[in-house]
């Protein structure tokens, strides 16, 4: 039982700050559909950070870690910002190249990587058996996380910045009436590449606590296993809001810890099902709870559209 | 008197150059890539993905190999196919690599284990594709659900259901489904004989014809029907065309319907050549259905630029694997691939400054003519001929 609240904090803890990434960017107006690509690079720049932080002491290793996460993923998401604030590209499309170019881009690292400090290792495998301990505090038989604090925390301080400030509420009419914003002298190009860049360092930290949670080794020629579209499921059933957001990512994370735990509770032991349909499940739950929600869609009035001064 | 418009002005002209130019940065970063891993074979590596099948000294080993990479580019060309279709109709089909997916079981297991003929196996993946396509397509119409967002949960769940399935065919010892040709000789597609140019290539089969002819059955059926229309205008402006008596809804759900079928068909036209066998435990979705996004990008999302573009696309992929893999991961051609498609993102903007420019040029150029014009006209001569039609560029 622990366990399974374990697993589900953790991948709730990935799950909101990845979404929050998402909400940050469309209240400005751009949908990030590269998030699953801001994760892998992300979790690329924690992994390597991991594995040559050695025997650091815990303190160097967690925050080291966790800001060179933030800095690939915000790197990354520079990407999306040429592109769909500047040259006005269709976001679905860059989005997409985003997410494929990332997980081609880490598995030609990494194999560079692992072939030049060993000439027979042609995987696209990190390993951070070790260093990944610098996060974990025991209780018991609970095992707290830092990364669980780090997402309470964004989701705090995401609350407070939305609707506490004047960055906030700037940032926001920037996704619901550019033309508005700018009228009364908001700057509409300079929010969305805030809300772009903070989406990247949200999505670069997911992407590192999503490798780090039930495994201490990743291959990266699977990328995040579409993670990066589960947390914009939760951010749509979230309705865009930072505390619902979090309340369906622990939905969502329960979900995804089953497939982890599911071995450990008799009676899901023994309805034999295979391993998979557990594995499907947050996929499958993801669709309906979308074609429920989505109907009356609390999204951003200009979300996807490219601003454009001359337009009305 | 009509102007002879500048050939930059062409749009089928512009796409095929915003193509090049995609590709030529696409490769240049990839070239790039190598350097830095190791500068001192990098020249080599490039050119060998290039080169691909060229790499065979003799022409029969070259042929032959020619004739795998025409194997793969017949899958390929149909999910392209299936994405530009969609995109044609406002539509973003990701669910493509999901269709092809259950394509691939659907054909795989009708042959191995109900032992029917590859007709049937061909018709079944069509059918579980646009099924698969249907639900993103329902999804889409009836619930407001990102059909991005419902596609890629769909690849997943497609993914693993398959991998159930397909379990129940696969050899006692390894993760690989049964050897096609050996389990049901009557599920291999015919080859009508085309194997003979190909060095007796026996991958080599009706697949490769079939794909460019629903290549161009797609440009009819977008191009010149009344159907294709309604589709084309439902993706311009849903309101609109609703108020035109199209049923947007039931559009929407045709065309994924379509796509999946599409896409599912390339899945067959792959997996009943017997030319790869699915593993039960791949981890992740296929990659064909995300190239074919670059396919049908770089083809200009015109379905015959699109035979060009997936026949690039998997040349350089197949070349990749030539490279020598003691120094450098074949990978490296997916990451050209991937950034020919986000390269792709700014054609449109290209092509916006390019007719700006032109426009502009033209149009400084017609007011020299004129002020020419009306200066000649006042020494004495009538130059009516040479009069420029103001604008007839913008």
């Amino acid at each position: 039982m622990t366990l399974l609240i374990q697993y589900t904090l953790i991948f709730a803890s990935v799950l909101t700050l990845v979404a929050l990434g998402g909400c940050f960017s469309e209240h400005s107006g751009v949908i990030n559909l590269g998030l699953e690509g801001i994760m892998v690079m992300g979790a690329l720049g924690g992994a390597l950070a991991l594995k040559s932080f050695g025997n650091a002491p815990y303190v160097v290793v967690v925050i080291g870690t966790i800001l060179i996460s933030a800095a690939s993923g915000l790197l990354y998401s520079v990407l999306l910002g040429v592109a769909s604030i500047h040259f006005k590209a269709d976001q679905t499309l860059v989005g997409t190249a985003m997410n494929i170019l990332s997980t081609a881009a880490a598995t030609v690292i990494v194999k560079a990587i692992n072939m030049a400090e060993n000439p027979d290792n042609v995987s696209s495998t990190i390993q951070y058996v070790n260093a990944k301990k610098a996060f974990i505090v025991r209780m018991g038989s609970f095992e707290f996380n830092w990364f669980m604090l780090v997402a309470l925390i964004g989701l705090i301080t995401a609350y407070v910045l939305l609707y506490k400030t004047r960055f906030g509420l700037r940032l926001m009419a920037c996704g619901e009436n550019p033309q508005a914003a700018d009228s009364v002298g908001i700057n509409v190009f300079r929010m969305r590449w805030a809300g772009v860049l903070i989406s990247g360092i949200l999505g670069g930290i997911g992407g590192i606590v999503y490798i780090t949670a039930g495994v201490s080794e990743w291959k990266f020629e699977t990328g995040v296993a579409g993670f990066g579209f589960l947390a914009l499921a939760v951010m749509i059933f979230g309705q865009w809001k930072p505390i619902n957001i979090g309340l369906a990512a622990i939905l969502f994370g329960f979900f995804r810890a089953l497939s982890n735990v599911y071995s450990g509770f008799d009676f899901l032991a023994a309805l034999k099902l295979p391993g998979t349909v557990y594995n499907m499940m947050p996929y499958v739950i993801s669709l309906v709870v979308l074609a429920f929600t989505s109907k009356n869609s609390r999204a951003p009035k200009a979300e996807g559209i490219p601003y454009d001064k001359g337009s009305r | 008197m009509k102007r002879k418009e500048s050939i930059f002005k062409n749009a089928g002209f512009q796409s095929i150059l915003a193509a090049v130019i995609c590709v030529v940065i696409g490769i240049f970063v990839g070239y790039l890539v190598l350097l830095a891993i190791n500068p001192a074979g990098a020249s080599e590596g490039i050119v060998t993905i290039m080169k691909n099948y060229f790499n065979y000294p003799t022409k029969p080993a070259a042929m032959k190999y020619l004739g795998n990479t025409l194997v793969k580019t017949a899958p390929l060309l149909l999910c392209a196919l299936s994405i530009n279709f969609c995109y044609k109709v406002g539509l973003f089909n990701i669910g493509a690599a999901g269709q092809y997916v259950v394509g691939a079981g659907a054909c795989l297991y009708a042959a191995l284990a109900l032992k029917l003929p590859w007709i049937v196996c061909l018709v079944l993946a069509v059918l579980a594709g646009a099924i698969w396509g249907m639900f993103v397509g329902f999804l889409k119409a009836y619930g407001n659900v990102n059909e991005v967002i419902s596609g890629i949960m769909l690849n997943w769940i497609g993914l693993y259901s398959v991998n159930m399935l397909l379990a129940k065919v696969k050899e006692p010892t390894s993760p690989y489904t049964f050897n096609l040709a050996a389990t049901n000789a009557a599920a291999v597609l015919p080859t009508l004989g085309m194997e003979k140019y190909f060095s007796n290539n026996r991958y080599v089969t009706i697949a490769i014809p079939l794909s460019v002819i629903i290549a161009v059955v797609i440009w009819v059926i977008l191009t010149k029907t009344k159907f294709g229309y309604e589709l084309q205008a439902t993706g311009f402006n849903k309101d609109a065309s609703k108020y035109a008596g199209m049923n947007e809804k039931r559009n929407i759900i045709l065309t994924l319907m379509i796509g999946g079928a599409l896409a599912g068909m390339g899945a067959a036209l792959l997996y009943l050549t017997g030319f790869e066998q699915w593993s039960t435990t791949q981890s992740s979705v296929p990659a064909m259905g995300f190239n074919g996004i670059a396919a049908t990008f770089l083809g200009g999302l015109h379905p015959i630029g699109t035979v060009f573009a997936s026949y690039f696309i998997q040349h350089i992929t197949s070349g990749g694997a030539y490279l020598d893999k003691a120094i450098y991961p074949s990978q490296i051609s997916d990451l050209i691939s991937a950034i020919i498609i986000y390269l792709c993102g700014f054609v449109l903007f290209f092509k916006f400054m390019l007719n700006r420019r032109i426009d502009a040029g033209a149009e400084k150029k017609a007011q020299a003519e004129k002020l020419r014009a009306e200066k000649a006209a006042e020494g004495k001569t009538e130059t009516e001929t040479g009069k420029p039609e103001g604008g007839d560029a913008v």
